[in-house]
């Protein structure tokens, strides 16, 4: 009898827990904005059990779900960004030019008061990434903001696809080069470091599928090859399951990532940064590749010297599937301002440019089925705003993540944070800016001169 | 008519050098006529369907009967609005160009105390980032030099001309760092006790300073500047000893911002408090000692964990709501073209359009003692001013023309011409 009781308690937990996980909400007269299928008036949205059951007019809400009133707000897909370092206690695993083996999902930190930040900027899921010390750096982890869940397995967008960090030019050679001694010091050792990872995981996957045919019979006397976790991940970029996100910036690079690849039969391929993407978007377009690009940075280094912030607008142009990306905690806080600037620079209409912050980066990140537009039968991830979210004047209002409001600007406490630590004593005042990417952080001690 | 011919196609080919080696075409000069705008004065209200007069780089008329000289350019600005040059209360640029690379960085000298050490010396006219930056409409920078604890002199300059000197634009004040208690970022692990100690380790170096500046004031007053040895970071604080030039104290956290008023009240400084980024913790204290603040970024994180989210956006507000004259600055270098951006952000969180705009036009230029050449549109003030297809601050807003000190900016930069040549890139995939 008591274990029955136990056992009825237990569920009760888990249905608890499920159902702040999932919740369902009942958005009403927005002006909601699809992305896939042009905007809406005064339309409502019906998220149930974490999913988008209904668009449309007049909806009522199932009983317990939150209602709503978007009246003269905007209601848009919760924005997606395909570069962050946000949720990570760790970045770069700088120790050697090829790192396949390391994942940042082993790093995950839900605590990071970050993460409310983006929110309260409308973003709902990231490409949280390993950085870009390596040639071939780690895997990467798509996460949806769930904040205030404070397990870290909860912080993963179960089920999206695998994806890894590599990374051309002045940081791989910098770090390893300049900094180690050892290949790759310039961009041609960069290309030989990606060749020969991928001619020997090429053999070990050889190697495997040889032993795998023969190690049934009774006569195969030989013993199985060494498993390597390096090799066997690059064996599955090989077999196309692992998306490449490449940090980049100049053309000669990006387009020598593209001969490589076409060479080793990789078609799953997205560039990140790429601030001269423009230069090659004709040859990224026919490649397939997808470009998640900076809305204006540029000359922080000299790499990106020759760059323009029309690149979005010209990759978009040219068929190119683009987004923009933050690589940081404060440009995560404003993408939809980062997006609007691709109708100052290159006359973007309201619906290409908030693809680049929704459905884009999802199709980069192969999550496209699942949410960056808001259609029925996807995940409930919206965000609402007052104001049209490309004006300088939007302000998000709600941010929600599989039905389940994360953010809401008139009812959150001003400190967020989930784990104060109690032995602070220091006012701690951070004023000196961030450095322009995140994706060199953990490298710091390499350098004297940043 | 051949001489005509001659003359088109010198255009024509000046024109094309221009293009093919990515050149900025040269800026033009002479009486412009901007006709049939909404003129946004700034200081004298909105006036619709009128004409700003530009001659000899002034501004010679402004009204909506204005009579326009003969052979004067007319350039018919309907539907268009005209503002102000924007001001950015605070850069670095010019002096950086690069900054990952230190070849290319002159903005951070060695020595503590070296407040001779002058920015405008260093201010490259040919920098990629000026053409960048106006066209968006920020006509004049505060270029600001970085490091100890007088890291040198700042100056006003607009974004055009071929010498720091035809770039300069009316303005020089002495930076200070003042000594910070707080942790500078995450990267900062320094203990407490440290931290404690380099603060007032930097606080008695001051005061040491500043006692010796106040001497040498006194005795170069006696002497009547004569025979006086060279010492050029006390000849660098004099004017700002007799209250003659502006001090630019950087400080941030609350308590530092409290000290820097206690300081500047007990020295008689006339003082400007640059980033500012926990005043509005303060700001009552700040109003009630009418130090004027130069805010920014606006675009930027909380300065603490537990704060709310929108603190960095709602400060400018919550500075000018309590009393306190707010300009807005970037604290940029390759991206202070975008600061429209940051004072649309400070608008929408509280400070509202028209005192936001105020902002980055009159409240620099009255901070930086330059209102009467810079900051709105009125006659006889100098011709820097920008046409817009709207509202300054909206992302989408097209900036049309820009004029500074008169001179007809072309709307070209190396992020336009890049835009120019590869749209629509010949050849293509196949050559």
């Amino acid at each position: 009898m008591k274990k029955i009781h136990l056992i009825f308690a237990l569920l009760l937990t888990i249905t608890f827990v499920m159902a702040q996980e999932k919740g369902s909400v009942l958005i009403k007269s927005g002006t909601v904005l699809t992305v896939t299928n042009g905007t809406l008036e005064d339309t409502d949205v019906l998220i149930r059990d974490g999913k988008i059951s209904k668009i449309g007019k007049g909806l009522s809400a199932p009983s317990g779900a939150k209602t709503i009133d978007a009246t003269g707000m905007f209601v848009m897909p919760g924005i997606i960004d395909a570069h962050s370092h946000l949720a990570l206690d760790a970045v770069n695993e700088a120790t050697n030019p090829v790192t396949a083996e390391v994942w940042v999902g082993d790093a995950l930190d839900p605590l990071d008061v970050g993460i409310y930040q983006a929110l309260a900027g409308g973003v709902t899921s990231a490409h949280a990434m390993h950085g870009s010390a390596n040639a071939i750096g780690g895997q990467c982890e798509t996460v949806k903001f769930r904040y205030g869940e404070i397990d870290p397995e909860k912080m993963r967008m179960a089920g999206a696809p695998r994806t890894i960090k590599f990374a051309l030019g002045e940081n791989p050679t910098r770090v390893h080069g300049s900094g180690n001694g050892i290949q790759p010091r310039t961009r041609m050792g960069v290309e030989h470091v990606i060749r020969s990872s991928f001619q020997k995981a090429k053999e070990y996957m050889k190697a495997w599928d040889t032993y795998n045919a023969k190690k049934n019979d009774k006569r195969f006397k030989g013993k199985a090859p060494a498993y390597d976790l390096r090799l066997e991940t690059l064996a599955d970029i090989l077999r196309g399951n692992i998306i490449i996100h490449c940090h980049s910036y100049r053309a000669d690079e990006i387009y020598m990532l593209m001969q490589v690849c076409k060479d080793f039969g990789i078609e799953r391929l997205v560039f990140q940064h790429v601030n001269e993407g423009f230069k090659v978007a004709p040859e990224l377009a026919k490649f397939g590749a997808g470009a998640s690009v900076f809305a204006d940075w540029w000359a922080y280094k000299f790499e990106v010297y020759y760059s323009t912030a029309y690149n979005a607008a010209i990759l978009t142009k040219n068929g190119v599937t683009t987004s923009i990306n933050s690589d940081s905690g404060e440009l995560i806080r404003h993408l939809y301002h980062e997006a609007a600037k691709s109708q100052k620079y290159g006359g973007l209409s309201d619906d290409e440019a908030l693809s680049l912050i929704t459905i884009n980066p999802a199709k980069q990140l192969g999550i496209a089925d699942r949410v960056g537009s808001l259609e029925e039968g996807k995940e409930g991830d919206v965000a609402i705003f007052k104001n049209h979210p490309l004006s300088i004047y939007a302000i998000p209002m709600l941010t929600v993540v599989d039905g389940v409001v994360r953010f809401d600007r008139e009812n959150d406490p001003a400190d967020m944070r989930l784990y104060p630590d109690p032995e602070e004593k220091i006012d701690v005042t951070f004023w000196e800016a961030e450095d322009h990417d995140r994706c060199m952080a953990n490298t710091e001690f390499l350098f004297t001169d940043k | 008519m051949i001489k005509n011919i001659k003359n088109i196609m010198t255009v024509l080919l000046v024109t094309i050098a221009g293009v093919v080696f990515g050149q900025i075409p040269s800026a033009e000069t002479g009486t412009f006529a901007l006709t049939n705008a909404t003129i946004e004065t700034i200081t004298k209200g909105t006036i619709q369907n009128g004409t700003v007069v530009i001659t000899d780089g002034k501004i010679a008329e402004v009204g909506s009967s204005v009579s326009i000289p003969q052979g004067a350019k007319t350039i018919d600005c309907s539907g268009m609005t005209i503002y102000p040059g924007m001001i950015d209360g605070g850069t670095q640029v010019g002096l950086i160009e690069v900054s990952s690379d230190p070849r290319t960085r002159d903005n951070n000298e060695i020595g503590d105390v070296i407040p001779h050490i002058q920015a405008l010396t260093a201010v490259n006219p040919s920098s990629v980032i000026h053409p960048v930056t106006r066209v968006n409409g920020v006509t004049t920078v505060l270029t600001m030099p970085s490091g100890g604890l007088f890291p040198g002199t700042a100056a006003l300059i607009n974004l055009h001309g071929y010498t720091p000197d035809q770039m300069y634009a009316g303005f020089k004040g002495a930076v200070l760092n003042f000594p910070a208690t707080g942790r500078r970022g995450r990267w900062d692990r320094r203990s407490d006790e440290d931290i404690k100690k380099a603060a007032e380790k930097a606080l008695k170096q001051l005061n040491e300073v500043w006692t010796k500046a106040v001497q040498f004031h006194k005795i170069d007053s006696a002497s009547g500047g004569k025979d006086q040895p060279y010492y050029p970071e006390m000849e660098a604080l004099l004017p700002v000893v007799r209250g003659e030039m502006k001090l630019l104290v950087n400080v941030n956290s609350a308590n530092d911002i409290k000290a820097a008023i206690k300081w500047i009240e007990e020295n008689g400084v006339d003082a400007v408090l640059c980033g500012a980024s926990e005043g509005w913790r303060v700001a009552d204290e700040i109003a009630k000692a009418g130090i004027p603040v130069i805010t920014g970024p606006v675009l930027s994180n909380p300065t603490r964990d537990y704060d709310r989210y929108d603190r960095p956006y709602a400060n400018a507000g919550a500075l000018q709501k309590a009393g306190v004259k707010v300009a807005i600055r970037t604290n940029e270098v390759e991206n202070a073209r975008n600061l429209p951006y940051h004072a649309g952000f400070a608008a929408a969180y509280g400070m509202g359009k028209e005192e936001a705009l105020k902002a980055v036009t009159i409240v620099p230029a009255e901070i930086f003692g330059v209102s009467d050449k810079y900051g709105s549109i009125e006659k006889g003030k100098v011709a820097n001013l920008f046409v817009t297809t709207g509202d300054p601050f909206e992302t989408k807003t097209q900036v049309k023309y820009v004029f500074i000190e008169g001179w007809n900016i072309p709307m070209t930069s190396r992020h336009t011409q890049l835009y120019e040549e590869y749209l629509n890139r010949a050849p293509g995939v196949e050559k």
